[in-house]
Formats: structure tokens, sequence, C-alpha cells
């Protein structure tokens, strides 16, 4: 399905990612983790076509990688629907003014629940049902490779959940491979077949985890739990030990800010 | 006819605070609505009063009874209909070559770096230049006819709308940008699909200024060399001394600036009904 490859990827000065090789088999569910600033938004990003700045290949299907490939989709962390569209609009975008009317859109609403909203405006949804409906205009164009950048990490927790089991149910159901990054690791535990688990400055691949269990699964089950503590030693980088204060993998502090010195710091108090 | 009268400079009222605030929402509610009239309704009983009782010339200062008098006279003979038609003629005509133009120009400008670079110091010197500053030169070169009258109002109704639309494009989200390239639209699907539509709060904003600074400039044109007209009609009043008649154009220009905003108004509301706004809670 997917085959990426990339040697280097500079942002200005600065490698973003060295070495990142991967696939990606049809059907599967992939989750890129790593804290933040280790490039896996921007391996989307190369996925999806949106970056070409870099050296190494990106194929899917066979193909290299370009913008608006109708094998792929692309769901961001926001919703970003257009407010200007109705809901059902905003799913059948692809088609233009013509595009609300596809039979499709109405499945696919149906599909994430909003068939009642179809002539909406996204000012009237809440973040959860916007997200949903920005799930359906990613499937609307029938990808066969499905890219999520961090999609559900500006919902409450229940409706992540909520989420989750929906985008699985969607996937199955159309047959879509999903590639998602994530900064949760329950999320990508529960969702995948495999976690990459990425390292920052510069990105590199660290290590992958394996979830063989057959889904549904159970979010309480201790099997995700031991998965979970391999994920956390792989994002460590030291086997079992798994130290939370340790902030050296942390992105620096924003210029313009000192970092505090903790030496000094109970003065400053 | 009191009543006529109060309802006349509500409305003036009415205008002159929606020139104020033109971005605010037209408040809806009879209560609301009765509230505002209230103190104009006072002021013209306190007017009436002080002009009757002498302690005001009514050859300076007309009561509105005497005012409405004139008002009926000269819709009677149709003089006052006659000089809206020309004054909103002009206006229509030259707020539409001028917004217009200025939606051509900002879209071109807006949207392309290069012709920003290029263009865009000189439209803001232009803009610099009050816009009466203009009428002598446009006399010079264009006569006393239609032509100088015309380009004033249009000169008046460009720079709003050309600045709103460039700013509108300049704030397009790039977020809503990155989805149109996700989808695959070329330059010009771009522009239709994404630009425009995320630019149209503002080129709205920009389209109502516009057309309150063509009212302004027909007044301008019509005060300097005209012989019809609502400016036309504020000038005559002054040289024979009726300043009842100078009242009666000045309302009249306020209910037509009015009317003509709301117009656009219900446009925007219409177009614009996605928007997610404080406004439109």
């Amino acid at each position: 399905m997917l085959d990426l490859t990339v040697q280097a990827k500079y942002f200005d000065a600065v490698e973003i990612l060295r070495n990142v090789a991967f696939n990606v088999q049809p059907g599967e569910v992939v989750s890129l983790v790593g804290p933040s600033g280790c490039g896996k938004s921007t391996l989307l990003r190369v996925i999806a076509g949106l970056d070409r700045q870099y050296d190494g290949s990106a194929q899917v299907l066979g193909e290299p990688v370009r913008l608006h490939s109708r094998h792929v989709g692309f769901i961001f962390q926001e919703p970003r629907l257009l407010p200007w569209l109705t809901v059902a609009e905003n799913v059948g975008f692809e088609l233009g003014r013509r595009g609300s009317r596809h039979p499709r859109v109405h499945e696919l609403l149906g599909e994430v629940g909003l068939a009642d909203y179809a002539g909406a405006f996204p000012k009237q949804l809440s973040g959860g049902m916007a997200q949903r409906a920005s799930i359906a205009r990613g499937l609307f164009t029938q990808p066969e490779l499905l890219l999520l950048d961090e999609p559900f990490s500006a919902v409450d927790a229940f409706t992540r959940m909520r989420l989750q089991d929906l985008l699985l149910g969607i996937a199955a159901h159309h047959q879509t491979t999903l590639l998602l990054v994530t900064h949760d690791i329950d999320e990508a535990v529960y969702l995948s077949d495999r976690i990459l688990v990425l390292a920052p400055r510069p990105g590199r691949l660290v290590g992958e985890v394996r979830n063989r269990q057959p889904r549904p699964r159970d979010r309480r089950s201790a099997d995700l739990s031991l998965l979970k503590g391999q994920v956390l030693s792989l994002l460590n980088g030291d086997g079992d030990h798994f130290d939370p204060l340790d902030v050296s993998e942390e992105q620096p502090p924003p210029s313009g800010l000192t970092p505090i010195n903790p030496d000094t710091f109970q003065y400053a108090l | 006819m009191k009543e006529g009268v109060a309802v006349a400079v509500a409305a003036a009222a009415a205008s002159a605070s929606a020139a104020a605030r033109p971005g605010g929402a037209w408040q809806s509610g009879v209560t609301r609505r009765l509230q505002g009239a209230l103190v104009p309704a006072l002021l013209v009983m306190i007017w009436e009063a002080v002009v009757r009782l002498g302690f005001i010339s009514p050859n300076l200062m007309p009561p509105p009874s005497e005012i409405v008098r004139t008002f009926r006279d000269l819709v009677a003979d149709g003089t006052l209909l006659a000089h809206i038609g020309v004054s909103g003629l002009r206006v229509l005509t030259g707020f539409v070559i001028g917004a217009t133009l200025a939606v051509i120009v900002g879209a071109a400008i807006g949207l392309n770096k290069r012709l920003e670079a290029l263009f865009d110091p000189t439209f803001q010197a232009l803009r610099a230049i009050p816009s009466l500053a203009w009428v002598p030169l446009l006399l010079l070169w264009l006569g006393i006819d239609e032509g100088p009258k015309l380009t004033l109002i249009s000169i008046g109704a460009f720079f709003p709308v050309y600045l709103g639309l460039v700013s509108g494009i300049h704030n397009v989200d790039r977020k809503l940008v990155e989805v149109g390239e996700i989808y695959g639209l070329g330059n010009f699907a771009l522009i239709r699909r994404i630009f425009m539509p995320a630019a149209l709060p503002s080129l709205f904003t920009g389209l109502r200024n516009g057309l309150s600074l063509a009212w302004m400039f027909v007044v301008a044109a019509e005060l300097i060399a005209a012989t019809r007209g609502l400016g036309y009609l504020l000038t005559d009043g002054r040289e024979t001394g009726r300043a009842d008649v100078v009242i009666v154009s000045i309302i009249t220009l306020a209910i037509l600036g009015k009317l003509s905003d709301s117009v656009l108004r219900t446009a925007e509301l219409r177009f614009l009904a996605w928007r997610d706004v404080f406004a439109s809670r």
C-alpha cells in the first residue's frame, strides 16, 4: 500500500528526519507515535504530497505520491470544514457545487451519525460533530489509504473513544488502510496493528510494536497495558526503565523565553 | 404630521449611528426601536416649542411643522423626486463602476505577490489624497458634465472596496487553503472556492463603506457644479435663504443613505449566514 523512504528532510538548516523508512500493508492500521518535534506530522505531509522538499521516495500503490491522489485521503488535526459550506457541501467538496447531492454524501453522513445535519453550517456543530463531518469528507473520495494527523486530540476523552470506534468501524467497512499520527499512546495501542515509534532531533524510527489482538478490543485489557509499556520503553529509549520526569526529550522553549535554571529559580521566587 | 418628522429624524439618527459603526448589528425588537425613537421625538418637540416661542428666528431654524410642509410641497410638485432620481442614479452608477474596478484590481493584487509589490504602494499613496482635492482637477479634465461627478464618486467607492478585498484575501486561513490543495484545486478553482468566499465578509464591509462614501461624494460633486440633484437642492436652498429646503435635503440624504445601506446589509446577512461571529448570535 505505502512504501516510504526518507533519507533526510531539512527545515531551513534543521534536520527534521533522518533515515525513516517503513511500509504499510493494505488493510493495516498503523500509528506513528513520538514526542513533539520528531517529525511525525511532516511524514504525513510528505505522504499526502503537501511537502516535496526531502530526499527519498514515497510510493502509494506503486506510484509516486502527488497532491490530490485519489488513493489518499487526509484528515487534519482540526476539522477544517469550510465555514461557508453546509455539512453536506463540505463532505462532497471534491465534486464542487453538485457535491452535496451525491448519494454517497448522505450515506457517509449516516455512517458518522450526522444525517440530520446535512444542511447545517459548521458553526452549528460541536467539536466532535465537526470532526465526524471531516472524517466523512476524508472518506468521500473513497481513498485506499487514509492519513490522520492527531485527529482526535482536540475532543474530550469520551468523544475521543466514540470517534475511535467509529473510525475503526468505517475503515473496516470501506476496507480503508489507516495511517495515523498521535500523541496518545492509549489511542495508538487501541487502534493499531502496528505502532511505529519515533525519536526526535532528528526524527528517526526507534522501533515498532505489533498488536495482534483481534478486534473489538477491550480498552481495559492487560495485554494492551503491556503493549503500552513496550511503546513507552521505546519512547524512553532504554529498555524497561521509564522515567516520566526526563525532560531531555522535550522541545526547547520558544525563543524569547529563558529556560528556568533550577539553581536560581528559588531565589527568583 | 409630527409623527412623520419624528420618524424622519429617527431615521437620520439611526443612519448616523450606523455610519459610526458600519459592522454593528441592525438592532431588532420593537421595544428597542421605540426606545431609540424617544430622544429624537423629544428633541423635535423642544425644537418646535423653541421656535414657536420666538427664541430662534424661523428663517434660520424653521420649525418641524414647516419642514413637513416644505417636504410635502416638494414631493407634491415632483421636485424632490426628480432630485432624488438624479442623485440616486449618480451614486448607483459611480458606486457600481468604482466597486467593480476595486473588485477586479483588489483580487489581482491580493492574490498576486508581484502585482502587489508593484501596485499596492501606489494605491496606498493615492488613497491618502483627500477625495475633495480631486475636484478641481476633475473639473479641468472632464468639464462640468456627468463625467467628473461619476469619476469622483467612483474614486470614493473604489478605495474602501479595494482595501476590504485585499485585506480579506490576506487574512484567509492558510489551513483552509491547504484543504483546497489536498483536493487538487488549481489556481483558479482555489480562488473561486476558497479565497473568494473566505474574503467575502471583508469585501462586504468594504462595499458598505464604499457606498456611504459614494453618498458623501455625490453631495460634494453636486455642491460644486450641478443643476440637479440633492446637493444642488442644498446649494439652492442656501442661496435662496430657504433653511427648510436645506433641512429637507439633509433628511432625505440621511434616509437614502440608510435605505441603500440596509439593502447591502440584507444581502450581507443572506450571503454571510454561515459566519460564526458575535453579532450573529
